[in-house]
């Protein structure tokens, strides 16, 4: 369905297989978006073009860009932007909050029972092999008590919308979930680029995240320690997102520091400094668990500090987040999130999962295998985009493929029906053209409880049709709106 | 701060300036070697800029010959070469990019924009537009991001890592430069009027020919020029100077374990406040700066023992 209101722009706004974010089934504008539109149309196509090439320019020379993995070592690149926003309704935004909150609190309560008494695995809740076996289960963490019951301190929790609008969790991550500096960076160059709008709109600020972060990484220090230092532990400049590292130490005022500029003595963290060494109290690690210490997880680790699990486990240091919590967001485990939040908190769960085949079970293996072209398989320790069968957008030689992938390991992929992923009017070469996006919104759990900025990062998958919205596999992002009342 | 960091830092600072006296090295022997001269000799200067940097063996892997065309891409845009202005550039790039954070936007964006203005020259772009007008570049954009640097940095132990590492190297290599040319020139003694023109371009590579006029107000000579390069506290690139920089920075970072390293700089900066010209000449300047450079080393040594990567 094409919509030519301004033919030399528009290019199409709706496809109408799909949930627009901007207009109803029957091609009316969304009230909540009536006000942008309407300043859309009222900008010249030109002012439009230069005002992203000035984001562009400016993007490039402030540096937020990411290193691509595979490509020549060091290649840095720009993670598109679009000017169009992704706008969410007060109304909206209260539901989805509630159901992330709700999630990330069963999500804890699940860690730290699996930790200690495993309740849930007694129950028959959750099969025991099923974590007991699991990789991400780290026996390192069993009895350890870390402050406040908490363990994943940061969440980025994926929602997509889908169908007629219904909301999904596409994945929890809860290791070192990452973008949320695009979500602030987004929002500076918006404000940057079109004032304008924000004195049309009641936008709810995002930029004190980070004043957020760090309140919330000071209450979750160990016993005792009244005036806590907190770190940030970054793998290194050629880490992909060395760029959120750098800003986000510099936006907390805290030391942004490499596994070698710290060393456990006595069981205490120091880092390295020019007046001697100084004591760390808390340290946000952007570092997977298999890197943290090489005395304890992967031996060949340059990346990490030896004697670290020791000092954990002795109380000395806080890691956020806690080791071990892999075993939370895993794609086996995904499927049993309802249940978790009915056995934790009793309450029926606020957020739909997504229905999920698990192919080590026979039944479910048999149905996938005989439905491959229609069906989304992922690998259940695979991130980022890669090592993924999207069926409706394969060749029949790349499903082939995937087929003998499956059967040669089943136990380690899932299936998920394709979702129509919603999309939203999005800038592209040819003018504004409709594309599928997700939303990945930031839960913070501190000692005081839950909390987090309204909003989120929105990638946007700018390849026609393509349901890949990862900044890997070529996404962009847009700035996202929660309005306020 | 991070010792980490300040290492950063300083290497940055250290590259940075290399670079620019790389440039300021180049830029004097292209022009002397427009003097007329033996085809014979003029490649015994560049033969010398190898010597200098001991990288006869490496330069002798890739070229056939030493000439001036060749030791200037060797030296200017070589990326095998360690040495290379390309390569100071692209390291002092990466020390930034590693503490991004702690330089101001403007610093990191100067840096940057360095490494990116470099990558788009390739060395037959240089030779058409003249190597001169290159050189000038470099030292333009060191001057553009010491001065970003002092204009917008806070005052505290980052910006003295900084300025250290960018005294250090400057020490050096005006010793460096000024032994290399003080030497051929010597050799040269007896040509006359072309001494005038080398001695200029000697004191134009190091900022020095105006400030030369206003100080002597007397013909050139070298004895004269070795006194402002080494001696005078009011010239800015000279030893002197320089030894007095590092001792202020010194003073500024000191820790529980420096100061044996504290001691060492004051030593060499009261040998130089102290001396006297017909002195350092009288012991062969060649010996006077060999020491010097010595020395130079050996408190480079000891600032990373003490503050960058204590064990």
């Amino acid at each position: 369905m094409l919509v030519s209101c301004r033919p030399n722009l528009v290019v199409s706004i709706m496809n109408a297989d799909f949930y627009n974010e901007m207009y109803d089934s029957a091609g009316t504008l969304r009230p909540h978006y009536s006000a942008f539109a309407e300043w859309l149309a009222g900008m010249p196509p030109e002012r439009l073009e230069r005002k992203r090439a000035e984001a562009d320019t400016a993007f490039h020379r402030v540096g937020i860009t990411f290193a691509v993995y595979g490509e020549e070592s060091g290649t840095e690149r720009l993670i598109p932007f679009d000017i169009i926003p992704r706008i969410i309704p007060a109304a909206e935004w209260q539901a989805l909050q509630a159901g992330l909150w709700q999630r990330v609190k069963a999500l804890n309560a699940f860690l730290h029972d699996i930790y200690h008494e495993q309740a849930i695995l007694r129950a028959g809740v959750i099969p025991s092999e099923q974590v007991l076996n699991n990789t991400q289960f780290r026996r390192e963490m069993m009895g350890v008590d870390v402050p406040s019951g908490i363990y994943a301190h940061i969440a980025g929790v994926d929602i997509v919308r889908a169908g007629a609008g219904e909301s999904y969790v596409l994945e929890d991550n809860l290791r070192v979930p990452s973008g949320v500096s695009y979500m602030i960076e987004d929002r500076k160059m918006m404000m940057r680029l079109f004032p304008e709008l924000f004195s049309r709109h009641l936008i709810a600020p995002v930029q004190h995240y980070p004043d957020m972060l760090l309140e919330n990484l000071r209450t979750v220090a160990p016993k005792g320690v009244a005036d806590p230092t907190v770190v940030l532990l970054t793998p290194g400049a050629y880490n992909s997102a060395y760029f959120e590292h750098t800003f986000l130490a510099q936006q907390m005022g805290v030391e942004l520091v490499e596994g070698r500029d710290l060393f456990v003595k006595d069981e205490t963290v120091f880092m390295r400094t020019t007046q001697g060494p100084q004591r760390v109290d808390v340290i946000y690690r952007r570092l997977d668990d298999d890197f943290l210490d090489p005395q304890v997880f992967n031996k060949d680790s340059m990346l990490g500090v030896p004697g670290l699990l020791a000092a954990y486990r002795a109380g000395h240091v806080t890691l956020a987040n806690a080791i071990g919590t892999g075993v939370a967001d895993d794609k086996s485990i995904y499927p049993y999130v309802p249940e978790m939040i009915r056995f934790y908190l009793g309450e029926e769960p606020k957020l739909n999962n997504v229905p999920t085949w698990m192919l080590r079970k026979p039944d479910d293996l048999q149905y996938v295998l005989a439905h491959l072209p229609e069906l989304v398989v992922k690998e259940v320790h695979g991130a980022g985009g890669y090592g993924m069968l999207v069926g409706p957008a394969s060749t029949h030689a790349e499903i082939e493929d995937f087929r003998a992938r499956i059967l040669a390991a089943p136990e380690k992929y899932i299936a998920q029906p394709t979702l129509a992923l919603s999309n939203c009017p999005t800038f592209v070469d040819a003018g504004i053209a409709p594309r599928h996006l997700d939303l990945r919104p930031f839960v913070l759990s501190g000692k005081r409880g839950i909390g987090m900025v309204p909003g989120g990062l929105t990638r946007v998958a700018l390849r026609e049709g393509s349901l890949v919205v990862n900044s890997s596999q070529g996404g962009g992002t847009k700035d996202t709106w929660v309005l306020e009342n | 701060m991070l010792s980490r960091t300040a290492d950063h830092l300083y290497w940055m600072a250290r590259y940075t300036e290399r670079a620019e006296n790389l440039a300021r090295l180049l830029d004097v022997s292209y022009q002397m070697s427009l003097v007329p001269q033996s085809v014979a000799s003029q490649n015994e200067n560049w033969r010398a800029i190898l010597a200098l940097n001991s990288l006869e063996a490496a330069f002798a892997l890739v070229y056939n010959e030493v000439n001036v065309e060749n030791v200037l891409r060797f030296m200017v845009s070589d990326p095998s070469n360690p040495s290379s202005i390309y390569s100071c550039l692209r390291a002092a790039r990466e020390n930034a990019h590693a503490v991004r954070g702690t330089l101001t936007a403007e610093m990191w964006e100067s840096v940057n924009a360095t490494w990116i203005e470099l990558r788009q020259q390739n060395f037959e772009h240089i030779l058409a537009r003249g190597v001169s007008e290159f050189f000038d570049w470099v030292k333009l954009r060191s001057a553009v991001t010491r001065g970003v640097t002092f204009g917008t940095m806070l005052k505290d132990d980052a910006l003295h890592f900084i300025r250290l590492g960018g005294l250090l190297e400057r020490g050096d290599n005006t010793a460096r430069i000024l032994d290399m040319q003080y030497h051929i020139l010597r050799q040269n003694d007896d040509e006359g009027a072309s001494d005038f023109y080398r001695w200029g371009a000697l004191l134009r590579s190091l900022s020095a020919f105006q400030v030369y006029r206003k100080v002597y107000r007397d013909a050139i000579t070298p004895g004269r020029v070795a006194e402002l390069l080494i001696l005078r506290m009011d010239m800015p690139r000279s030893l002197h100077a320089c030894a007095d920089g590092i001792v202020r920075m010194l003073q500024l970072i000191a820790n529980g374990a420096s100061a044996e390293t504290e001691r060492q700089a004051g030593v060499l900066h009261a040998r130089l406040h102290f001396a006297r010209i017909d002195d350092v000449l009288a012991g062969g300047l060649h010996e006077y700066l060999t020491d010097f450079m010595d020395r130079i080393y050996e408190l480079g040594d000891g600032i990373s023992r003490d503050f960058l990567i204590p064990g």
